[in-house]
């Protein structure tokens, strides 16, 4: 028997798909469903409604992430918008008996972070979040799918989501990195390519040279951005060096377990021949840093680049540019690099990790940020900042200037009262520059850690290469 | 979530277009934890400024307060996607909304709670309303989801069309997860067979607990 080459993506669908519901929904059952504190009260409180129970606490797990504010001396008091929700997380946690990563413990984080830092989620796995950045753990090798609310109890109550099997894409991206050009840089770009719902329907495998030689903290920001271009999932194969980043993890397999586990995921990658509903290749060598200039994450540009003019932009580009220019306080033509900052923002389950941390640090050492700026920084989880401390990275931070936080959302959506003014102009490490998104008014210019540091360090948008003694 | 079969009931006219859910069940007496969700149906218009029933409103006259049956016009539910906008009606003992058309996100949330969202054939429409009208609450009217018919005085009895999704899901009483549940049997099958074949999927620990 010959069998038919497989994708990554579809070995693992084909393995957790239980049966076709009567409504011609693929049942897909979910190994860890992984909820926040700003959803799940609600699918608490209508699981009681309907007597309903979670049908697997041990394999739910809790976080409170999205409203925790980011002072180190934060209680679930500080933001007060947050203290229901936190509240409510830690009561439906405690009744239904699921592990919560609650405000003080030694492994909160941001959802996406913790999911595979804690060898939680695992290459092959399936993976649910009720929020939008849940493709970020596809940088392991797992089916990582963003859910609504509704869709999260469902879960809860069955342990799968009912779901239309999507297409498949093939992102090869081919080249080598140029110095200070990152995973950000990269999945930025891919939006500039797809456009804000080039991917809708799809579930997009990234691979390649560029994907192989990055780390898996890298490979979990490029899959973090998928969802701004419109892809619900995304992933990248699991290699020798997944396996070695995931070992040792406290919720990893181990003994007999971890060996079983090891040959499986040697299978998974994506057989020669596999065939994809789209294929594309893009060449990351001439790659710059980017930098948004718009009021979505595909109006991105490279650092020397100008704003592009209405007619540099494809036909079905140009709806709403005025309106975005405008919001951004920008002209055509002009180029961003130079342009004044208020707010500098490094964190977030996008660019949240140690190796985040690490490239801030390395810009921020024996420099300092420019007066009128201020410089939030947020390990993505507590566990990263434990490391940043021990490393003394979060001295090297502070004494430039930075402010240091408690792992959370924090900015990124400023559901914890993390926000900028009317205005300001926000350089920031995270996934959206929608307006309003990290306050009322607020500019926000989506790059690296890098650029972020150095645009923290210069008072202006900055181009880290231009940084002398940048390693 | 309760069967839908065979329902007999009051219906109660509510011929307008455009019903919006902000009509249907009002945002600011959603927020409490518990909300009266019968006393919030169409609050604003069952109730007066100072708590007292409004006379003029269908559902304060006495002859429909038992009403199970709502007849309503075109884009009925539409406006935010709030459950509350159902719930209000099961509350209240609303079984099935017959209108011109309903929102989408509305008519999804009717199937999530037992509500059959009916809409009649084009040429069937008006003449039901007439006989609802003509009805004045007096007598019952019959819906029979089983055999797809609305029968009622005043006229011969409607066949109508239903999406056999939908039919499927209220005879049996299930919403989404329901649906998903009738398939249980295949869910704990493949339970076994996961943690037979690829047991890390299964069953997880935090190794620094055990050592």
């Amino acid at each position: 028997m010959t069998s038919h080459p497989r994708s990554l993506f579809s070995k693992i669908w084909d393995a957790h798909f239980v049966c076709a519901r009567p409504d011609g929904r693929d049942i897909i059952y979910m190994d860890r469903h992984m909820i926040h504190e700003v959803h799940a009260p609600r699918g608490f409180e209508t699981l009681a409604r309907d007597g309903r129970a979670v049908r697997r606490p041990d394999l739910s797990f809790a976080v409170q992430d999205h409203t925790v504010a980011s002072r180190l001396d934060r209680t679930e008091t500080t933001n007060p918008e947050g203290t229901p929700f936190i509240r409510a997380m830690r009561a439906g946690t405690v009744e239904h008996g699921i592990r919560l990563f609650d405000i003080d413990d030694p492994d909160q984080g941001i959802v996406h972070v913790i999911a595979p830092e804690l060898g939680i989620v695992l290459p092959g796995a399936t993976h649910a979040v009720p929020d939008s950045h849940a493709s970020t753990v596809g940088g392991i090798g797992a089916i990582s799918i963003g859910c609504g609310t509704t869709e999260m109890e469902h879960i809860l109550a069955t342990q799968t989501m009912a779901i239309s099997r999507p297409k498949e894409m093939r992102i090869r991206l081919t080249g080598e990195l140029a110095p200070h050009v990152t995973a950000k840089d990269v999945s930025l770009h891919i939006i500039g390519v797809l456009g804000v719902a080039g991917g809708r329907g799809f579930a997009i495998e990234y691979a390649g040279p560029v994907v192989e030689a990055m780390s898996i903290e890298s490979r979990l920001t490029l899959c973090n951005l998928s969802i701004e271009g419109g892809a619900r999932t995304s992933l990248v194969a699991p290699d020798a060096r997944t396996i070695e980043w995931i070992r040792g993890r406290p919720w990893a397999p181990t003994g007999d377990a971890w060996d079983r586990a090891v040959a499986y995921w040697q299978g998974l990658p994506s057989d020669a021949g596999a065939v994809f509903d789209a294929d594309l290749e893009i060449d990351c060598s001439a790659l710059q840093p980017q930098v948004t200039w718009g009021t979505d994450p595909s109006q991105v540009m490279g650092i020397d680049d100008a704003v592009p003019r209405v007619e540099d932009l494809p036909e079905a580009r140009r709806g709403g540019y005025e309106k975005a220019l405008d919001y951004m306080g920008l002209r055509p033509g002009e180029r961003l690099a130079g342009k004044p900052v208020d707010r500098v923002f490094i964190g977030s389950c996008t660019n949240g990790r140690l190796q985040d941390i690490q490239a801030a640090a390395r810009v921020a050492q024996g420099r300092h940020v420019a007066p009128g700026v201020t410089a939030l920084i947020v390990p993505g989880s507590t566990r990263v900042r434990r490391q940043a401390e021990e490393m003394g990275l979060a001295q090297i931070l502070t004494d430039a200037g930075f402010i240091w936080g408690a792992s959370g959302c924090s900015m990124c959506g400023g559901g914890n009262g993390d926000r900028g003014k009317p205005q300001e102009r926000c350089v920031s490490t995270t996934n959206r520059n929608f307006e309003g998104r990290q306050g009322s008014g607020v500019r926000t210019h989506l790059v690296s850690p890098a650029t972020a540091a150095a645009s923290a360090i210069a008072g202006r948008i900055a181009d880290v290469r231009d940084m002398q003694g940048t390693a | 979530m309760q069967k839908f079969t065979i329902h007999s009931g009051i219906a109660a006219p509510l011929l307008l277009d455009n019903v919006n859910t902000d009509q249907i069940a009002p945002s600011q007496h959603g927020r409490e934890l518990k909300p009266d969700y019968a006393r919030m149906l169409f609050r604003r218009q069952r109730f007066l400024d100072d708590g007292r029933e409004n006379p003029d409103f269908v559902l304060n006259q006495d002859r429909f307060r038992h009403a199970s049956i709502l007849v309503a016009g075109a884009n009925f539910g539409c406006g935010s996607s709030r459950e509350a906008g159902v719930w209000t009606m099961t509350a209240f003992g609303i079984r099935c909304i017959i209108a011109r058309s309903f929102s989408d996100i509305y008519r999804e949330n009717c199937l999530q709670n037992g509500v059959l969202p009916l809409v009649l054939p084009e040429e069937a429409i008006a003449p039901f309303e007439a006989r609802v009208l003509q009805a004045d609450g007096q007598a019952p009217f019959s819906v029979d989801l089983e055999k797809q018919v609305l029968s009622g005085p005043h006229g011969p009895d409607i066949a109508f069309q239903i999406d056999p999704v939908f039919k499927f899901k209220l005879l049996r009483g299930l919403d989404d997860i329901g649906l998903t549940l009738s398939c249980d049997v295949q869910i704990r099958e493949w339970e076994e067979r996961t943690t037979r074949d690829l047991p890390f999927l299964q069953h997880l620990h935090d190794a620094r607990l055990t050592g």
